[in-house]
Formats: structure tokens, C-alpha cells, sequence
């Protein structure tokens, strides 16, 4: 198999012949991807194309049937459960809804991988919280507010606060501006590129907004029929001839999103 | 002079040290050149260093920041400016606690009040449209809360028979008086014991287990999706419940009679010599048929008040899966508390009539 030569680093991730299956049903098969040092690289593809199922397998949730991941330069394979933990403490995941808990209001929300993993004290453990939520936009009022009290925006915003709550190297977003307004979205890409700024994570973003690939990512892998399409920036990829790049990229919606970017 | 790693992870200590630091008065350096990685935890407390001193009247020059950290640190100071002054979630006094807890048990009175209410006229409107009663729904739900809770119904009341049996044989015989266990066993478990036990794990086991799932119906807006295919949620979830458990309840109680007695009959003849024909002609005189359908007879009653605060604690949850336990733990505890009150009035109410 090739892999790119990448400059200076070792890649972040390192996805080699994965594959997955849920019992007959073969999600993705021979799949071979890298996430570079530094980088934001998009995933995307159509719906039940196992984008989702990846990003979880590269964040250490499911375990792949076949294949290996090495994440952080660590093969997940090999790992006991506390070099598992030992990686997830450097990862932070924002999942495709949330998952922010019912029962905590949004700063204790943030404050839950603090909490666990530190042993700072409580007023300090509020305090960064605070800051967390302010740099993703939200108030110090609306940390007082329980999840089922939010719009779906805050509920992202909320959610992306509390997967930077210990400053991680490696960022995963699932689906980050689905179901949000176009304003929304918008600001939501702008808030992942200034926090790409100020934190300097490599974000690993799945998505179907065309319009999002164009503004935040660096590189986009396409999937498809369980495997890697294509793979490039939008440049690349929009001036590709494979018909299942173009099927995808240079629809009408496609060509908008190109348009606009 | 500040070195080491200035990160979550190690900020515990920092914030212990920084602590205890006393800082001479008039200008202060702060060098950062031997801190090895800055995050936004450690540039917090930095910049919460900077502004108490700054405050406290001292000329503050950091030197040695890196790029990255500088970066950091600016971004921190403009989000605490931003942040402004945090609210405060608002303490309440005891008195005050007590008044609110006492308004909102008011509520859930009328509440449930007007739970009953709906119920009630739901089932009018299907007595009159009886076709519209969903049989299968019925179906589903006696066999999971029927057939289903044979087993530990059954096993308890066999237990309890053999305990009845043992504990009230030792006395009665030494007045001579064993055979007496059958009526003692018979009417106790007729009149009371089953129906109360049988109550009590129907409540257990499936007055929160409807609970539950109203409960997460209506987190997953089930619920509303149910009301907005014109689909009243009170007709599908609830009355097939209420009816499936108000049939299900009394013959779960009689199954419960039969397995008390055979229990108490097993230990009586082990321990007592009485054999299985002696002991079934006692009871046939011991238990009329009054005992009989008073004990029987309260079992709808309990099932209706088990199904009833079952559903409507259902709809009580709110938002979170934290809302849904905390709601089936007062479905259970109200149901028993409940039975066991009415189980009372019952009693008192049968004494009266001299039945």
C-alpha cells in the first residue's frame, strides 16, 4: 500500500487495511488513510457510507474487525486499557448530537474530563469551564443551563467546549453544523478554524456540508462502497474525472458550495 | 522565574504553590523562558496571577513567553473580559424550599387528578366506539405483565405459604391445634397476603417498567410524534395498559392463592403429619367464597392504581435519561405506598360490613 510522504511529522492517525463488519453487514472494507500533524481533513460521503463508523473506530470506541489504527503514534491494538485511557485524554470527541448530560448543567458538562482526569479543585475546574465556554461563544449564563434547554446550536457549541475541556491534540467532529442554520453553520466553521488558531489541535471533521469542506478543511477523503474514493483538497477533487467524485462533488449543491467558497 | 509544564494536568500543584507565594511589593518579572507547554488551563491561572497583582498596585513585565503561549494568553484575557461577572444560580432558604416543594406537591395532586380525569373520559369515548379499543396493544401487555411474572409470583407465594405454615404450626401445636394451620395459612393468604404481595411486585416490575417507557418516549419526543399523527398517546399507552393489568392483577392473585396454599400444604404435612386430602377438606370449610372474592376483588383496584401512577409518572420526565430513573423510583414507592393504604381502607371498610 502507498502512503503519502508526509513533511516532517509523523501522521497523527494512521488508518491501515481497516475493516468493518457487524455481522454479515460489511460497513467498510481495505480502508488506508492518514491524518497529517496539524491538519484539518474532512470525511466525507453518503449517508450510511460508514463515515460515522470510521471516525468512532479512529476514536477508539468500536473495534475494528480487521486492519489496524495507530493513533497518536500508538498502535491501538496493542494497547492495555490504561494506554487506551492514557490516548483518550489527548483525543476529544464531538458527537454527532451532543451526548452532553441530561443531568448537568453546561459547565459541569465542560467541567466532567477535568474533573476525572485532574485534581484541580473545584472553584479552578469552574473557572476553566467558564473559559472553555466562552471561547466557543457561549456566556457564563448559559453555563447554568441544563442540555434540554439549549437550541440545537448552543447544544454543538456546548458539546465542542466540552471535547476541548483538556486541550487536545487530536480533535474528532461528527457531523458539527448538521441541523444547524446557515448562519449558524457558518459561525460554527468560524469557530472551528479560530479555535484550530488558538489551540492548534489536528481535527479529524465528518461531514456532508459541501459548503463547510470548502471553508475549514485542509484535505478531504472521499468514501464510497466501503472503501476510499479519492482523496486531495476540494481543488484537487473537484477537478477529478472518477464519475463517483464528480456524482458527488459537482451536483448542483456542489457546484454552489464551489461558488460560494 | 516559573518552569515545568503548565498544563491541565499538572496544574493542581501549580495552583497549591501559587497559593502560598508571597510577592514583594513594587515592580514584579514574571519569566516564563523555563516553562516547557503552556495550555489554556495554564494560561488561565497566569492571567488570573497577572490581573490579582496588577489590582494589588504592582508593575507587572512578563518576559520569555513563546509565541504560542503568548497567543494563548491574549486570547485568555480576551475571553475573561468578555466572560464579565458570573451569575450566580440563586440559594434558596429553607422556608422558601418548604413552601416551593409543598406548591409543587399541590400540583402533582391536581396533576394526577386531571390524569385520572383524562383517563376516565378516554374510556368513555371507547366504550362508546368499542372498536377502537386496541386489543392488540391489550394483548402485548398482558402477556408481558401477566404471563411473564408467573414465575416470581408464583415462587413467592410458595414460599410464603411455607413460612405461614412453619411459623404458625410450631405455636398451634402445642395447644393441639395443627390442623387449624389450614385455615390459618388458607384465610391469610386468601384475604390478604396474595393480593398485597402480588400487588407489590406487579408494582416492582411492571408499574415501573411503564414508567420507563412512557418516560423515554417522551425524551425521544415519541411522544409528540404520536400526537402529531393524531394519535392520542393516552390511548395507545395507557388504557391498554390500565385494562391488560386490571385483568392480569386478580388472576395473578388467584394463581398466587393456589401457590400459598400449596406451600403452607407441603410444610404441614413435613412437619406437622397432615396429609394433602386432610388439609385441602380444612381449607374448604376454613376459606368461603366471601374471603375468596374479597381478596380477588381488590385487585383491579390495586392494578388501576399501579397503572395509573406507572403512566403518569411516565409523563412526568422531562428531558434527560437522570429524569427517567428519578421518575420510575417514585412510580414504584407511590404504587406500594398506595396499595398498602387502600389495602388498609379495605380492611377497615369489610370490617364494617362484617365480611
Amino acid at each position: 500500500m502507498q502512503h503519502e510522504a508526509t513533511v516532517g511529522a509523523e501522521p497523527v492517525v494512521r488508518v491501515t487495511d481497516l475493516g468493518m463488519r457487524f455481522g454479515t453487514k460489511v460497513v467498510h472494507e481495505h480502508i488506508d488513510l492518514d491524518v497529517r500533524q496539524g491538519e484539518i481533513l474532512g470525511i466525507v460521503g453518503g449517508s450510511g457510507c460508514g463515515k460515522t463508523t470510521l471516525l468512532r473506530e479512529m476514536a477508539l470506541l468500536p473495534k475494528p474487525s480487521a486492519g489496524s489504527v495507530q493513533v497518536l503514534g500508538r498502535d491501538i491494538a496493542g494497547l492495555s486499557d490504561a494506554g487506551v485511557a492514557q490516548v483518550r485524554r489527548r483525543v476529544g470527541v464531538l458527537f454527532q448530537n451532543g451526548a452532553l448530560f441530561g443531568g448537568l448543567n453546561v459547565l459541569h458538562n465542560v467541567g466532567v474530563p477535568l474533573r476525572e482526569h485532574t485534581r484541580l479543585s473545584d472553584p479552578l475546574v469552574d473557572r476553566i469551564a467558564r473559559l472553555k465556554l466562552s471561547l466557543v461563544g457561549l456566556s457564563a449564563a448559559d453555563g447554568l443551563l441544563y442540555p434540554n434547554q439549549l437550541s440545537g446550536g448552543m447544544r454543538k457549541r456546548a458539546a465542542l467546549a466540552r471535547a476541548i475541556a483538556l486541550d487536545p491534540e487530536l480533535l474528532f467532529l461528527d457531523e458539527p453544523t448538521s441541523g444547524l442554520d446557515p448562519v449558524s453553520a457558518d459561525a460554527f466553521d468560524a469557530l472551528v478554524l479560530d479555535l484550530k488558531q488558538a489551540l492548534d489541535p489536528t481535527v479529524v471533521l465528518v461531514t456532508h456540508d459541501l459548503d463547510s469542506l470548502w471553508r475549514v478543511a485542509d484535505r478531504v477523503v472521499l468514501l464510497g462502497e466501503g472503501r476510499v474514493l479519492a482523496e486531495g483538497s476540494m481543488q484537487e477533487l473537484t477537478s477529478s474525472r472518477d464519475p463517483a467524485v464528480v456524482r458527488f462533488l459537482q451536483g448542483p449543491r456542489g457546484r454552489a458550495a464551489q461558488a460560494s467558497a | 522565574m516559573c518552569s515545568g509544564y503548565w498544563t491541565v494536568r499538572h496544574l493542581a500543584e501549580l495552583e497549591s504553590q501559587l497559593a502560598h507565594l508571597r510577592f514583594p511589593a513594587g515592580a514584579l518579572e514574571i519569566d516564563l523562558a523555563a516553562v516547557g507547554r503552556m495550555d489554556t488551563g495554564g494560561a488561565l491561572v497566569l492571567q488570573e496571577l497577572i490581573s490579582t497583582l496588577r489590582q494589588a498596585q504592582h508593575e507587572v513585565q512578563i518576559l520569555g513567553l513563546s509565541p504560542k503561549a503568548a497567543g494563548l494568553l491574549e486570547l485568555v484575557g480576551r475571553s475573561l473580559e468578555q466572560g464579565g461577572i458570573t451569575p450566580v444560580a440563586p440559594q434558596r432558604m429553607l422556608l422558601e424550599r418548604l413552601g416551593r416543594g409543598s406548591v409543587a406537591h399541590v400540583h402533582a395532586g391536581i396533576g394526577m387528578l386531571g390524569f385520572i380525569g383524562e383517563i376516565g373520559l378516554a374510556w368513555m369515548r371507547q366504550l362508546l366506539h368499542p372498536g377502537r379499543v386496541r386489543w392488540r396493544e391489550v394483548a402485548d401487555n398482558l402477556v408481558e405483565a401477566g404471563h411473564r411474572a408467573l414465575g416470581i409470583v408464583g415462587l413467592l407465594s410458595f414460599l410464603l405459604g411455607i413460612v405461614i405454615a412453619y411459623q404458625g404450626g410450631v405455636q398451634m401445636r402445642q395447644y393441639g391445634a395443627s390442623l387449624f394451620v389450614a385455615d390459618l395459612v388458607g384465610l391469610s393468604m386468601v384475604r390478604e397476603l396474595a393480593p398485597i404481595i402480588t400487588a407489590i411486585i406487579v408494582a416492582g416490575r411492571t408499574g415501573s417498567a411503564y414508567t420507563a417507557q412512557i418516560g423515554t418516549m417522551k425524551v425521544t419526543e415519541e411522544v409528540d410524534a404520536l400526537r402529531s399523527m393524531g394519535i392520542p398517546p393516552l390511548e395507545l399507552l395507557v388504557l391498554p395498559k390500565l385494562l391488560a393489568l386490571i385483568i392480569a392483577l386478580p388472576l395473578l392473585t388467584v394463581f398466587a392463592d393456589i401457590m400459598g396454599i400449596l406451600g403452607g400444604m407441603v410444610m404441614s404435612s413435613v412437619q406437622l403429619d397432615i396429609s394433602f386430602s386432610t388439609f385441602i377438606q380444612r381449607i374448604g370449610i376454613a376459606v368461603s367464597l366471601d374471603s375468596f372474592l374479597v381478596g380477588v376483588g381488590k385487585a383491579p383496584v390495586f392494578a388501576a392504581i399501579i397503572a395509573t401512577i406507572g403512566c403518569y409518572q411516565g409523563f412526568q420526565v422531562v428531558g434527560s435519561a437522570e429524569s427517567v430513573g428519578r421518575r420510575t423510583t417514585i412510580s414504584v414507592v407511590q404504587a406500594i405506598l398506595a396499595v398498602i393504604v387502600i389495602d388498609a381502607a379495605f380492611s377497615v371498610a369489610f370490617s364494617r360490613l362484617g365480611i
